[in-house]
């Protein structure tokens, strides 16, 4: 059984649908990548599986954990699951942490909470979760506060806190992107080696296919609040499904060869007030016919877990060279 | 540290001698103290023996300098009106004004915050609703309306309390409900904006994320972010604490310091006005440093620039 289960999951914001429907369940000790735009609905995913969102935000569905339902359930039982089964962290350091407390307190927090750790106990353990991160002279800064460290060191603060629970499930919320390339890569490192040695599942939540294929088995493209493709992750790049996956792959700068001219996918992300009838990604897609305004495409199987959503994606028809086809498509299209 | 305190004290003092400028010699120009005080049927000779009295025969600069040089020495001048000294006229005006003002500065901060944070976290309730509608009256309502209205309710109609004077305690209570009300309204609405903000914060949701309880959440990490505009508010009461009760006690005839200072200057009683002025100048200047020094506690953040300004 999977450890998390997220089924048929929908967030509104009053009339505007934030998710509509996402199936998505992650392994113990798995590391599945969560990959789209900015806006179609990544975090929230997650947010309102722990129930962090906003009263005025309508949740439906169900979230698995352990067989029972934890979508909407009280307080008291959600409590222990945030941050001691699963934690999160967020884009901005900085502004994820409080400017007021000591950083050794923030961290110190989770321990009393999650593993009921106190006094000399539990600053012992701060600062050796400090030092596992990689936090030089852990003892010193145990009594910084974050103006005083960088976004890098701000960020490793995030991830003791997040470990203080020893949790099953880390979301880490575009944990790199407020950041310098240099201390992404480290970052992605760190987070590597610690789900290495702790053995707990990672949701690694990005816009970056790049950042999320080094560091993911799995990847889930999520478009316009739904979850249009999922494949392991060589098999999401060797055989993207659905025309958005191919488009993404396309504005990827290639690493090798003659430089070129990217390709981006034409249009914008449809409002969320103002879902198109039939498939989200139809205004934008080469591919897309009448059929496509017509019928919202639910996933289908491509191969063993390989789903896309698209009517026209087949198994085991798309390669990389059908991509550059595509690709030319698309400019094609864009200059019309 | 200390260069920081030297120039916090070195502004503070600019800006006490730039009031204290400004009334001088808006005072001076804007009528003439001898036909006030003398009366404006006295002979000439004894208004011209009054002005040569006072120097005001003299030209504004030299008494202005006359002014200062006085200050230094510790000698605000003799009240025009009694010769008694401006000190000893304005400092036994004092525990009245703060018979009023320390009350109702209690009663903002006990009504205002707890009214504020409640707003904000049970935004557009009817709670809210209510606390916002009696901010922003209390916000637009001049006191002196506020006092008129109230004293027609509990004096005129009602009778139950005195409309003016100082016979016994019951004196203060409409003066007290009026500033209480006022302050408490513009606190309130200050303390509930600074919630909503810090409500908002990615820090708040990463409390809830880590599991804590949110009343735990409220206390821990939003209160203490909260606090630092609200704290400027109270700054501003603070220094209001010695003479911002001018209107209050003009309505009911409340024998403080803002009365004094009314009286005195339709009576051209310029040695008054001065030493009040000046009062109230060291006040506001002292609750300013006060605010820095709790900003300072609040937000480690600001002992940062405390710290960067030694550099």
């Amino acid at each position: 059984m999977a450890f998390i289960e997220i089924e048929n999951l929908s967030v509104a914001f009053g009339r505007s649908m934030a998710l509509r429907g996402i199936n998505l369940s992650v392994e113990r000790g798995e590391a599945v990548g969560l990959v789209g735009e900015s806006g179609c609905g990544k975090s929230v995913t997650w947010l309102a599986a722990l129930g962090l969102l906003p009263a005025s935000a309508t949740v439906r569905g169900s979230v698995w954990l352990d067989g029972k339902d934890i979508l909407g359930a009280p307080k008291a039982r959600l409590e222990p699951v945030r941050g001691g089964r699963i934690a999160m962290i967020f884009q901005d350091p900085a502004a994820s942490l409080n400017p007021v407390h000591r950083i050794g307190r923030q961290i110190g927090e989770a321990l009393t909470l999650h593993r009921r750790m106190k006094g000399e106990q539990a600053r012992a353990e701060v600062i050796r979760l400090m030092d596992q991160v990689g936090i030089p002279d852990a003892k010193n800064r145990f009594n910084a506060y974050p103006h005083e460290l960088s976004g890098g060191q701000n960020q490793r603060v995030m991830i003791a806190m997040a470990l203080a629970g020893e949790p099953e499930l880390l979301v880490a919320d575009e944990p790199t992107t407020a950041l310098d390339v240099t201390i992404q890569a480290q970052i992605l490192d760190l987070l590597t080696t610690l789900r290495r040695d702790t053995g707990m599942a990672m949701v690694l939540i990005s816009h970056d296919l790049g950042v999320v294929s080094e560091t993911c088995s799995r990847i889930a493209v999520m478009y316009a609040g739904r979850i249009v493709e999922e494949a392991p992750s060589e098999r999401m790049f060797s055989h993207p499904s659905h025309p958005y996956t191919r488009g993404l792959l396309g504005s990827l700068p290639p690493l090798t060869g003659p430089r070129q001219r990217l390709v981006a996918i034409p249009g914008s992300v449809p409002e969320a007030a103002r879902m198109p009838k039939g498939c989200a990604f139809a205004p934008r897609c080469g591919l897309s016919t009448e059929l496509c305004t017509d019928v919202d495409p639910t996933a289908l199987p491509m191969a063993d877990e390989h789903n896309a959503a698209c009517i026209f994606a087949k198994p085991y028809q798309a390669d990389i060279h059908l991509v550059r086809d595509r690709s030319a498509f698309i400019r094609e299209r864009a200059m019309q | 540290m200390l260069h920081y305190v030297l120039s916090r004290l070195l502004r503070a003092a600019v800006s006490i001698v730039m009031v204290v400028t400004f009334v001088f010699v808006v005072l001076r120009m804007s009528g003439d103290p001898a036909t006030v005080i003398m009366g404006a049927d006295a002979p000439p000779e004894a208004i011209d023996a009054f002005r040569k009295a006072w120097g005001l025969d003299q030209p504004v600069w030299i008494q202005y300098f006359a002014f200062f040089e006085a200050v230094f020495s510790g000698e605000l001048g003799r009240s025009m009106r009694d010769g008694r000294d401006v000190v000893a006229v304005v400092l036994e005006r004092v525990p009245s004004t703060l018979s009023l003002t320390v009350p109702a500065f209690l009663i903002n901060i006990a009504v205002g915050i707890p009214a504020g944070v409640h707003a904000a976290l049970h935004r557009n309730s009817l709670i809210d609703r209510c606390v916002m509608v009696m901010a922003v009256t209390g916000f637009a309502v001049p006191s002196f309306i506020l006092a008129m209205l109230l004293v027609l309710i509990f004096s005129v109609n009602l009778g139950w309390l005195p409309s003016a004077g100082q016979d016994s305690w019951l004196n203060a209570i409409l003066p007290i409900a009026t500033m209480g009300f006022g302050g408490a309204a513009l606190l309130a609405r200050f303390t509930r904006s600074a919630m909503l903000e810090v409500l908002g914060q990615s820090y708040i949701r990463t409390a809830s994320a880590k599991g804590l309880p949110w009343p735990a959440v409220v206390w821990r990490h939003a209160l203490q972010n909260a606090a630092i505009p609200t704290i400027t508010i109270i700054g501003f009461m603070l220094g209001g604490l010695v003479a911002g009760a001018v209107v209050v006690e003009s309505v009911f005839s409340w024998p403080g310091v803002g009365r004094l200072l009314v009286v005195s200057v339709a009576n051209r009683d310029l040695a008054v006005v001065q030493a009040i002025v000046l009062m109230i100048a060291m006040t506001m200047v002292a609750a300013n440093m006060v605010v820095d020094v709790l900003y300072g506690l609040v937000d480690p953040r600001m002992q940062g620039q405390a710290r960067g300004a030694r550099r």
